[in-house]
């Protein structure tokens, strides 16, 4: 007996349009809907539209919301401007993560943070136990996500949206009308591409994602599943949580050091973070490209000289470069550009080589 | 979804087309359907011997990780060498140019334990229900 598997608000327009439904961190979501390779063409060639509604918002409010949400990341909030969002971690108090998050700054004392569905549960609850006076409100039933990624996500959005959005920055966002439905419109993603997230309210999820469909078909848009999703942000080098950083992965491990913001003040991994960094970290994580002789995926070992130095955390074929590509963690001394190593696949050893990352970056970015 | 009837199909969604004492063999429709954008296949070698119901080579998708079992015993006659460098024939074609070996049975009553096009396609509604 499986448990009830939950369903976003676009259940029943992702069964129309003929999509593979998977369950994904105890929902029902789709995996693609005309192949995982052709919807990743498209969204590098034109758009693609995500339902990602699986994810969870929650809304941080109140005189002390800033500070609050400063004790538990490790990123410095206090530098976001109103209509500003920033990539962050939530953190334990020994420097393990306990999510990787984007907060959206409406004001000094609202602010919206967008979670992964896998850890929904214990974010809210984390947060509410540091809320001090803070209020946290769990927003995720009554908010549907779309993403709409891609070179024309932009001028598709601006068809329905209207032409005001194409002055938004990268990492900024603007509360707007959409169809009548008052949305947020972040020119955020997770796919390496230019792009858009819309936070709209539930019930209006159907209508703009139709629209957006029908309107943008004429400019190569369609409906884009979590299958394509993961391999667009492997090959952008974006980690996945649960993958490549969990509760036992620092920051410095994970090439997330960028974030850790240690002279924003005193907050709760504040003294683990600075020992962490001066010990160095244990292992690495390391984009490789990996020759041909199966795919790497999470799990498979990684070996220098017949040794264990590793394993895989992510791995796919890249549709993009034709070639397998892996996120994994090495020991340190190993994590140097274009060492060569091993990914074991199916008992054999195949030619792998550290790489630069991201796998992908798009042209003039 | 294509079952074509001159095929004799596996538990393990391989088909095979008889010829004499030669079997070729590739996988269903619905296996691949299944797989999705087929992205890596290994295949036996010729002149290997193979034997029914073992994994004789791997077919892998964006997703997923796959065995390809030898419906039939004997020795591999030819390998269609097309496949690893155009795998999606595999999605494309899966009874014709996404063939995958041609068999020299050893064994030609093994053929009695294949199911034929409307027996593999209850034993796929049956599987997926």
């Amino acid at each position: 007996m499986t448990a009830q598997l939950r369903r976003t608000p676009l259940y029943q327009a992702h069964r129309d349009a003929g999509a593979r439904l998977v369950e994904f961190a105890g929902w029902e979501m789709p995996v693609q809907y005309q192949g995982i390779l052709a919807e990743h063409t498209m969204v590098r060639s034109r758009a693609g539209l995500f339902d990602v509604s699986h994810m969870g918002q929650v809304e941080v409010s109140g005189a002390e919301a800033l500070a609050r949400l400063q004790w538990i990341t490790a990123n410095d909030v206090s530098r976001l401007g109103d209509g500003r969002a920033q990539y962050n971690l939530l953190m334990l108090p020994d420097g393990g993560i306990i999510d990787d998050v984007i907060i959206y700054r409406h004001s000094a004392e609202r602010f919206l943070v967008c979670v992964n569905a896998s850890n929904r549960e214990v974010d809210v609850a984390y947060m509410r136990e540091h809320a001090g006076g803070a209020v946290i409100d769990d927003r995720s039933d009554e908010l549907a996500l779309l993403a709409l990624q891609g070179p024309v996500a932009t001028r598709a959005l601006a068809d329905i949206a209207g032409g005001g959005i194409e002055g938004v920055r990268p990492f900024s966002f603007v509360s707007e009308n959409v169809l009548g439905h008052s949305c947020l419109l972040a020119r955020t993603g997770y796919t390496g591409e230019d792009g858009w997230e819309i936070y709209c309210p539930a019930e209006s999820a159907t209508e703009i994602w139709r629209t957006i469909l029908e309107r943008g078909a004429e400019r190569g848009v369609g409906p884009a599943g979590l299958g394509a999703r993961d391999t667009l942000r492997l090959e952008a080098g974006l980690p996945l949580y649960g993958h490549e950083i969990d509760r036992t992965t620092s920051p410095f491990e994970a090439r997330l050091g960028w974030v850790v913001q240690l002279d924003k003040g005193a907050s709760i991994a504040t003294d683990a973070l600075r020992r962490r960094r001066e010990e160095g970290p244990r292992r690495r994580l390391v984009g490789l490209e990996v020759a041909s002789g199966g795919v790497p995926r999470q799990g498979y070992a990684i070996r220098k000289d017949g040794n264990a130095i590793g394993a895989v955390t992510s791995g796919t074929h890249s549709p993009t470069l034709g070639k397998g590509i892996a996120l994994g963690y090495v020991e340190p001394q190993f994590e140097k550009v274009g060492t060569e190593m091993a990914v074991v696949i199916r008992d054999r050893e195949v030619a792998a080589r550290i790489v630069p990352l991201p796998f992908y970056r798009r042209s003039g970015s | 979804m294509e079952f074509p009837d001159d095929l004799k199909y596996s538990r393990e969604h391989e088909w095979v087309l008889v010829e004499g004492k030669v079997a070729t063999v590739g996988i269903s429709a619905f296996a691949e359907s299944q797989l999705g954008d087929v992205v890596f296949v290994e295949l036996p070698g010729t002149g290997d011997s193979v034997t029914k119901d073992e994994a004789m080579g791997v077919v892998e998708s964006v997703k997923a990780v796959s065995d390809v079992y030898s419906p039939i015993s004997g020795t591999v006659l030819e390998v269609n060498d097309d496949l690893p460098d155009n795998t999606e024939l595999v999605n494309d074609d899966p009874y014709g140019d996404g063939w995958m070996v041609k068999i020299e049975m050893s064994d030609p009553s093994e053929l009695e334990d294949l199911m034929d096009a409307e027996e593999y396609q209850a034993f796929i509604a049956e599987a997926e229900s």
